[in-house]
């Protein structure tokens, strides 16, 4: 607690400045206030809790396990073979230039107002990320260590098993707590652009209606979401990998 | 045990052979300590050996065969300079690796990585994890998990130049005793007369570089040993030649 202490009170002062400057411009469709978008939230909880979040939820966290699987498979493949690492590396990277906001509607067009569209969105935002922080993980095991077990007779699969996955882990956790937020940004980007339910498709509908604190308000709650679920993968991080300061 | 038969290897970029026709030769069962300055290429030699480095000419041999021809590393156990145990497995854990890689049944690995930690005397900290012991203890944990190689030659690269000065003494009382009980051949490598004194039957010194060939000097101590023998008059007599020849290898 000590520690957030700084951030709290510097977001603190943020929402007071907010707050006095959206009373002062006063056109709540433009700049609502914090106060009016937590009035909203409390006033749209009912669709908004249970049916667009868990919408989003859905759709994020379907994302998010399809990535991880692939970032753990390209990036186990790179580090197994050059070859593998020349070809898809450069692919990978390439991936990442495309803008989101310009595939997102032909993902629509191919596979419908469903959840696929907004699940592909969300994969094409968070694999890179894993993909790449996890290779790093795989990468940054000791030399020394693995002349180590070769001393010791070890084959591939051994260094790989009892050396680069323990030392990845540090990476796949940080990995996950960047894909999470990211995972989340894909899910409403997919819904802003088409979608029936979810919590980027209702801000575009309150968007539609001029309704500015009931666009913030899905915000809000998709940020907070996003911060309860890093703040437990650290937990669940911190509980499992005690030994980070020693690699 | 140990036999260098005539072995070159050169370091890709290098202008000349780092080890030029180099042939020594260890015995069954005995201590011998390499000594020389920083960077005379005194752990090129553990690395051919290890086969981290293939030699370019002459060949390395363990028990009269070939290490090119072991079908496994399990004829050299190595000990490096750091004490490298896994961060993330318990001391236990650390302790059955090597056997853990050689296939051996869980519950014997098991049975004799406890056996060891008694022997070691850090029985209670076999589910503690290597942050939580000191640096003497990890390297005896490090010297451990070589024993449990199963090699009778082992290799230890500077295993204690990381430790303060006294822990550093209680080591080289440690392990000196360990040698005496199990009987395995050791090569040491080290930059330090003294510890060399203290430990070995045998010191090779590295006079230069490239290395061509290795001065063989008898240490004369018997088993076991006591630090104050290292104030006989003949003993600081050779520490002084020894230091001697290793000062006018330093280039200012």
């Amino acid at each position: 607690m000590k520690r957030n202490l700084p951030s709290l009170m510097f977001l603190f002062a943020l929402l007071i400045l907010w707050q006095f400057g959206a009373m002062g411009m006063n056109a709540a469709y433009i700049l609502p206030s914090p106060t009016g978008i937590l009035k909203k939230l409390w006033e749209l909880r009912e669709p908004l809790f249970t049916v667009h979040l868990p919408a989003t939820m859905g759709v994020t966290f379907l994302g998010l396990i399809i990535s991880v699987i692939l970032g753990l498979f390209l990036a186990v493949v790179m580090d197994c073979s050059k070859w593998a690492e020349q070809a898809l590396y450069p692919v990978i990277i390439a991936s990442q230039t495309i803008p989101t906001t310009a595939i997102a509607p032909l993902f629509v067009l191919w596979f419908g107002y469903g959840i696929w569209s907004k699940v592909l969105v969300t994969i094409l935002m968070t694999f890179f990320p894993i993909t790449i922080t996890v290779f790093d993980g795989f990468r940054s095991s000791k030399r020394e260590m693995e002349e180590l077990l070769i001393s010791f007779g070890a084959t591939k699969k051994d260094i790989f098993l009892k050396l680069k996955l323990p030392a990845a882990l540090p990476y796949f956790f940080s990995a996950i707590k960047m894909a999470i937020p990211l995972s989340i940004i894909g899910a409403a980007i997919g819904e802003w652009l088409g979608a029936q339910s979810g919590l980027g498709y209702f801000s575009r509908r309150m968007m539609t209606q001029l309704d500015g604190a009931g666009v913030f308000a899905p915000i809000v709650l998709l940020s907070a979401v996003a911060m309860v679920i890093v703040g437990v993968i650290s937990m669940v991080e911190r509980a499992c990998i005690k030994w980070r300061k020693e690699l | 045990m140990l036999d260098f038969k005539d072995v070159t290897f050169q370091y890709e970029g290098e202008p000349e052979p780092i080890i030029d026709h180099l042939s020594f030769h260890v015995d069954p069962g005995e201590f011998v300590s390499v000594i020389g300055t920083s960077g005379c290429g005194k752990s090129t030699i553990f690395r051919l050996i290890n086969r981290f480095l293939e030699v370019e000419s002459g060949c390395i041999q363990v028990d009269g065969a070939v290490i090119s021809g072991h079908s496994s590393k399990q004829y050299a156990g190595y000990m490096p300079q750091k004490d490298l145990l896994f961060p993330w497995r318990t001391i236990l854990d650390n302790l059955t690796l090597p056997m853990e890689i050689q296939g051996v049944p869980a519950t014997d690995r098991t049975r004799r990585a406890t056996a060891m930690l008694s022997e070691i005397g850090l029985e209670s900290y076999e589910n503690k994890y290597p942050q939580d012991l000191s640096g003497g203890m990890r390297q005896r944990v490090s010297f451990a998990r070589t024993l449990l190689t199963e090699s009778d030659l082992m290799l230890l690269d500077e295993p204690f130049s990381a430790l303060d000065a006294l822990t550093r003494i209680d080591m080289q009382e440690w392990i000196l005793a360990e040698w005496e009980k199990h009987h395995r051949t050791i090569l040491f490598i080290t930059h330090d007369v003294e510890e060399a004194l203290f430990l070995s039957n045998r010191i090779l010194i590295v006079e230069e570089t490239p290395i061509k060939r290795l001065k063989s000097i008898e240490v004369p101590m018997n088993y076991p040993r006591k630090r104050e023998y290292l104030k006989q008059p003949d003993l600081i007599d050779l520490k002084e030649t020894l230091v001697d020849q290793l000062r006018k290898q330093v280039i200012l």
